[in-house]
């Protein structure tokens, strides 16, 4: 199945000589990685019911850094930094949405002193401001009403930026039996993705860390693990096969249980 | 001869006090030792900082058991010694028990030291038996083996003795105890000693008041070849600590330099620097050594009371991995202190000692397996930044020796060809819109 989703530039809106609302900063891994991809489909999916004017970069965009900056590679991350801001700041970006935790907390608060001064949000944050303002509404009648649904908190949303509450209000409005992890906010696990990991085989030890937060997950006894950044999602996910219950436990991003629940 | 105690006393003090001020002399030296980084910033975050967590000891009792006890040694420690305040000047001038011409107040006063020190050396034994009885993990890790240990528990047996030497002094202050105000604790000690002379009495009371004063000054002299350190260096290490969000480091300005120079056509390269311009590159990129560490760093690592919550929270070490944010910062004090007594050795300079930071105490193995989480400076008590330190060594070994493992080097090719960590093309970045 292939159904064509509406996703403008920042080029066409140029064209047009429009502005839009929002940029929506996709990310490596929401352009990419198979599984992330469906955040940003599912992302996108939402802000139309919104009626949300937004663009993204495209083929303009390029990796932010972070993950560079965080294995040591300070001249790469600045080289990706400059070449991203160069083009933001020619489209007069103002305000920009992601749904990736790394591309949020490089964007708001590395690239600032490079030139690059945006309001960045994540997208829990955004989508939530879009339901206080009335401009999006959620079914009561939801499926997921009394599901028993754990949220795993990403380092680089809760720990870095302490924002734990606006993924959490989220899924409260879904009317869903939220069951925190005994580790949550800011005592959190890692998932074991962060500084680079994601890209290489872990250090000796005696256990995968996705593997032991998905334990932590686990205790809780979820049908689904909830979580806001592709990294987590595909680490929570690896864990859970892991544990051999694939079966009965999804793991999903917030964005993704908003998308099903309105059947989008 | 009845100067003799006197001049005495004061010899102590002037020993004690002036050997302790040559070691913090020389603590600022190897501070200094560090970069220069500025602080000068959000002066009123710092000062609200260090009054939350140093002084309300607000990271303290996240932990409530740990926490309480030792807002309870902290508190007592402090309160306490404001009767070094009476010793010292019944010590110098012969007086006996100053302060007591306050009346009612001196017993109050010593009343509440009582209390405390009862309450200090319950903490302390407490302390004393989850070290060691409990045996709680994270004071068995692999780096607390030998003299972390044992100066862990020489802290607590001090703490004990003085305190014990405070109640034994006022237990057999035959005056103090026949005043009746004040000795709220030590009347259910001066039974013990109710069948000696009072010249008997009079000597011990003596001993301990002088054991309880030279202790007080060992200890002082203690601290800075110990962990203890920290009941001076949290102050200023939570003032200096990052104000800045957890996740954000920071932004390297000499390859701003660089990286604008390549991006800019119109740059050119062999251009003279600037009259008046400050060496733009630095010796080197990142940090192989305590040196090109910055000052804030070091003094991070003289703060450390290795209580171990770093360890405990990471998730690296948690899985069986090396790293122990712990580690990272008892390695970098130890390196600092032998390069500090390098530059005593020689005269002022530090002379090539062949060792090294990186590698010699921290292995790349440890450095690889940070997942930069920063559980462990949400953790520590006193604003310590383990994770900084770890990302220098990482920009050393990457910037400055291409050592990144393999499949690190391939992702950042992958960044720097088609500006995504995977080989995929640029100008399929947004094909996802158009897949389900």
């Amino acid at each position: 199945m292939s159904e064509k989703l509406k996703v403008p530039t920042m080029a066409e809106y140029m064209a047009e000589g429009k502005q839009p609302e929002i940029l929506f900063w996709v990310g490596s891994a929401g352009s990419y990685d198979d599984r992330a991809k469906k955040i940003s489909r599912a992302f996108v999916k939402v802000l139309h019911k919104a009626n949300v004017d937004f663009a993204v970069l495209g083929t303009e965009e390029s990796n932010t850094g972070d993950v560079a900056k965080r294995a040591g590679n300070e001249f790469l991350f600045q080289m990706q930094a400059m070449t991203n801001i160069e083009i933001l700041n020619a489209y007069e970006i103002k305000r920009i949405v992601t749904a990736c935790p790394h591309s949020y907390n490089t964007l708001k608060n590395e690239y600032p002193q490079l030139g690059g001064v945006y309001e960045v949000l994540h997208h829990t944050q955004f989508i939530e401001e879009l339901m206080s303002s009335g401009r999006l509404k959620l079914k009561s009648d939801s499926t997921l009403n009394g599901k028993r649904i754990t949220f795993h908190d990403p380092c680089y949303l809760g720990r870095a930026n302490e924002v734990y509450e606006a993924p959490r209000n989220l899924l409260k409005s879904l009317g869903v039996d939220l069951v925190e992890m005994k580790r949550n906010r800011s005592t959190a696990l890692c998932c074991g993705a962060g500084g680079a990991q994601m890209f290489k085989e872990p250090e000796k030890g005696d256990k995968d860390i996705n593997v032991l937060r998905t334990e932590d997950a686990l205790k809780t006894n979820p049908s689904i693990i909830a979580t806001g950044c592709p990294y987590c999602n595909t680490m929570m996910t690896d864990g859970v096969k892991a544990k051999e219950r694939e079966s009965d436990i999804k793991v999903f991003d917030i964005v993704e249980i908003i998308a099903n629940s309105e059947e989008l | 001869m009845q100067f003799i105690p006197n001049i005495l006393f004061a010899i102590a003090l002037i020993l004690g006090i002036g050997f302790f001020a040559k070691n913090v002399k020389k603590l600022i030296r190897n501070i200094k030792l560090g970069q220069d980084v500025d602080v000068s910033d959000n002066k009123s975050q710092r000062w609200k900082n260090m009054t939350m967590i140093a002084l309300g000891q607000s990271k303290m009792v996240k932990r409530p058991i740990a926490g309480v006890l030792h807002v309870i040694v902290y508190v007592g420690f402090v309160i306490i010694n404001i009767e070094v305040l009476e010793i010292i000047i019944d010590g110098l001038f012969g007086t006996h028990r100053l302060f007591s011409k306050m009346g009612t107040l001196y017993g109050v006063l010593i009343g509440t030291f009582e209390v405390l020190a009862a309450l200090v050396f319950v903490s302390v034994v407490i302390f004393w038996v989850r070290r060691n009885v409990i045996k709680l993990q994270r004071f068995w890790k692999s780096e607390m083996k030998g003299w972390p240990k044992n100066d862990g528990n020489f802290i607590l047996y001090f703490e004990m003795v003085l305190m014990t030497l405070f109640l034994v002094m006022n237990a057999t202050d035959v005056h103090f105890q026949d005043m009746n105000s004040g000795n709220v604790i030590s009347q259910y000690i001066a039974p013990l000693f109710s069948g000696l002379a009072e010249s008997t009495l009079h000597i011990i009371e003596r001993s301990a008041w002088w054991l309880h004063i030279l202790g007080i000054l060992v200890f002082l002299n203690y601290l800075y070849y110990s962990k203890h350190l920290h009941i001076l260096l949290a102050f200023p290490n939570t003032y200096y600590g990052k104000v800045n969000p957890k996740g954000q480091l920071n932004n390297l300005e000499a390859v701003t330099n660089e990286v604008k120079m390549m991006m800019d056509p119109n740059a050119d390269p062999f251009a003279a620097p600037e009259e008046g311009a400050e060496d733009e590159v630095p010796a080197k990129f990142g940090a192989s050594d305590v040196q090109d560490l910055n000052w804030v760093q070091l003094l991070n690592a003289y703060t450390c009371t290795e209580c171990g919550r770093c360890t405990s929270e990471c998730p690296a070490n948690q899985t069986g991995k090396k790293l122990s944010p712990r580690k990272i910062m008892m390695d970098t004090r130890d390196r600092l202190e032998e390069v500090g007594k390098n530059i005593d050795a020689n005269g002022g300079e530090f002379k090539d000692d062949g060792k090294q930071l990186l590698g010699d105490y921290i292995s790349t193995e440890e450095l690889w397996a940070c997942t930069t989480c920063n559980a462990c400076t949400e953790a520590c008590p006193v604003s310590i930044d383990p994770l900084s330190i770890i990302i220098e060594m990482r920009r050393y070994l990457v910037m400055e020796q291409s050592a990144a493992p393999m499949e690190l080097n391939n992702m950042m090719t992958n960044i720097e060809n088609n500006g995504a960590p995977w080989p995929y093309n640029q100008m399929d970045r947004l094909n996802w819109a158009n897949e389900e």
